[in-house]
């Protein structure tokens, strides 16, 4: 009973780092930037929310309606300030700024918010459960992060393949100096790009503060599970990084199960696994 | 005008006078147990093994195009090893720092196989995972302290040299020995064929495959003697610290950002790059310090910009402005006639 317990949380907590991934996924997948600093902009996201929620004395959730639109504008200008410049064939410029990124992130929420491990407090939603059959019982909350994390996916498919904007993504994807020729402004596509993928992380921010304690060093540590889940799932595809994320849950809960110590451990050697047999991910897009 | 006029040289005054400065200035370096104090030993020891390993990490990122952000891992790595084969299998520390780094290389090469499947960004994020594997399996080990970590016996300390002293001296001398050693293989690896190939990997990948050079194989060799070599320097790093544990060894901050900061500021894929970025980077640290959390984020601040405005660094900009060069690599034309 145990271990179903432990794989049913896993695939709920599955849903979280399906939404630390998805940011990461939508970002390469337009202009093949990987921003190092991801995991700190969802520790950014959870301090924002802590904020907002003792300043305005509301539940956590509610403060997600001004985290989301708060990160999508930082991650708008920090696309069209900095980071556009430094796109191009080299790799290195895009990596060593979003490290130095990463390092500012940090330790300025340091300076801000001290070491301490804060918590966003949800009230009676944080301890609510629902009975399943079989004797389980499934706290509401995971369950809702999971709800939102397949909505979010399944948001981002949507403007991806459906919407006006997605053709724009996918057109600077493709080929940026022609969907430059029939109109597109990359500089602003790319902007919008980095905008989309700092909301979700605005959404991830927020649940990781409700979920556990957080403090300002921990970002680097989500951005790994991030990536994890998506070179799991699959390079390029956005179902693929809950896919993803649903299985480094898991190992780490079945690893917690067996020794408290192999939690993280059992993570990233099913990471390292899929690397080694499936490198292109278990559910690559095909193009 | 005859063809015989011109010959091929690597050499030039400003690289015969670095040369002359730099024999003297090792000098100086290696007598310093007689006129330089403990504390500003240890301080040139600490720039000794930062400069090791930021040449190594420039030699991976800046030749090999390997942007690894883990190479903390193999500096943890190190120092553990040290730390067991002194403790368990009762060899010397100075006997442990050669055989640290082969077991280095050797762990290298079936994390090469694993990350070498990644590209670009995703091959550094992909180093990050390695290095936290490392940590946590080390703090899984019971007899090396587990997550709190060990120190190394006093017995073992005392057997390295009669005084302290002594001890102390002989471990800025392998400090020294360590950059000197590091700065001379990429030295020599760099003039080499296989540096030719690795400078052409680094000017574009497609070309050089195109001439028959084995990327591959170029970026393998690259990657695991800079484990090696970076293994053995973590071993020094604690066998100057005499504790250890997975938090201090795999620290990112400590052992990969800094380092990036150093080539950064100094010059990327470039010999004198780290050397200057070396300096600037403890004449920043020395100065500023104080300010804590503060001095890091002037740091950052520092590489962004420096990668934004100035992204061949330092020597870079001084070699584009008088060309010159401190270390012969490249070759030139050199007109015989006007040399005599």
């Amino acid at each position: 009973m145990d271990w179903i317990n432990a794989i049913v949380q896993g695939v709920l907590l599955g849903g979280l780092y399906a939404l630390f991934a998805a940011g990461l996924s939508l970002i390469f997948g337009v202009m093949r930037l990987v921003n190092i600093a991801h995991g700190d902009f969802i520790v950014l996201a959870a301090f924002l929310g802590l904020s907002l929620t003792t300043a305005l004395g509301v539940n956590p959730l509610t403060v997600l309606l001004f985290v989301v639109p708060i990160m999508a504008g930082i991650g708008y200008v920090l696309q069209r300030g900095v980071l556009n410049q430094t796109l191009g064939d080299d790799i290195l410029p895009p990596l060593l700024v979003t490290f130095g990124l990463s390092i500012i992130i940090q330790n300025g929420l340091l300076e801000i918010y001290s070491a301490d491990p804060q918590k966003m407090n949800a009230g009676a939603l944080e301890t609510a459960s629902v009975a399943v059959p079989g004797g389980l019982h499934i706290g509401v909350l995971p369950l809702l992060m999971f709800v939102v994390a397949v909505a979010v996916i399944a948001g981002l498919q949507w403007i991806f393949y459906r919407s006006a904007l997605g053709r724009a993504f996918r057109a600077v994807s493709d080929k940026q100096d022609i969907a430059q020729l029939i109109g597109l402004n990359k500089a602003h596509v790319f902007g919008l790009a980095m905008a989309l993928s700092l909301a979700v992380v605005g959404i991830a921010g927020v649940f990781l503060g409700i979920r556990t304690s957080f403090d300002p060093s921990i970002g680097p540590g989500r951005l790994i599970f991030g990536f994890e889940a998506v070179i799991i799932g699959g390079l390029g595809n956005l179902w693929g990084t809950l896919i993803g994320g649903i299985i480094l849950g898991v190992s780490q809960n079945i690893g917690a199960q067996i020794n408290p110590g192999w939690q993280l451990l059992a993570g990233h050697i099913a990471f390292l696994i899929v690397l080694a047999v499936k490198p292109r991910g278990l559910f690559p897009r095909i193009d | 005008m005859s063809s015989s006029r011109y010959t091929i040289s690597r050499s030039s005054p400003a690289s015969r006078i670095a040369a002359t400065i730099g024999v003297i200035l090792l000098i100086a370096l290696v007598a310093a147990p007689w006129w330089a104090g403990r504390a500003d030993m240890r301080l040139l020891s600490e720039i000794f093994l930062y400069l090791s390993l930021a040449c190594l990490w420039n030699l991976l990122a800046g030749y090999a195009g390997l942007v690894s952000v883990g190479q903390q891992a193999f500096v943890g790595f190190g120092g553990y090893m040290l730390f067991a084969l002194a403790m368990f299998a009762g060899i010397s520390p100075l006997a442990a720092i050669p055989l640290a780094g082969l077991l280095g290389a050797l762990i290298a090469v079936p994390v090469a196989f694993l990350i070498f499947r990644l590209r670009g960004a995703y091959f550094a994020i992909g180093t990050w995972v390695i290095a936290e594997v490392f940590r946590l399996s080390f703090a899984q080990v019971s007899s090396l302290g587990g997550g709190s970590g060990t120190s190394i016996p006093v017995g073992i300390v005392r057997s390295m040299a009669s005084s302290r002293s002594m001890r102390e001296a002989t471990t800025y001398w392998l400090a020294l020995g360590m950059a000197v050693l590091v700065l001379v293989v990429i030295y020599l690896l760099l003039r080499s064929r296989n540096g030719l190939a690795l400078t052409a990997i680094r000017d574009s990948e497609l070309a050089s495959s195109s001439y028959g050079i084995d990327i591959w194989r170029h970026k393998f060799v690259v990657y695991v003697v800079t484990a090696g070599l970076t293994a053995s320097t973590g071993a020094l790093i604690f066998l100057q610290k005499l504790r250890i544990s997975p938090d201090a060894a795999f620290n990112v901050n400590d052992w990969t950002a800094f380092v990036i900061f150093i080539v950064v500021i100094g010059g990327i894929g470039t010999l004198e790059g780290p050397i200057i970025g070396v300096i600037v980077f403890f004449l920043l640290r020395e100065t500023l310090a104080d300010l804590g959390t503060t001095y890091l984020l002037i740091l950052g601040l520092v590489a962004i910009v420096v990668m934004l405005k100035a992204p061949k660094g330092i020597w870079g900009l001084i070699k584009a402005r008088y060309g010159i060069e401190l270390f012969p690599l490249s070759r030139r034309v050199v007109d015989q006639k006007s040399e005599n």
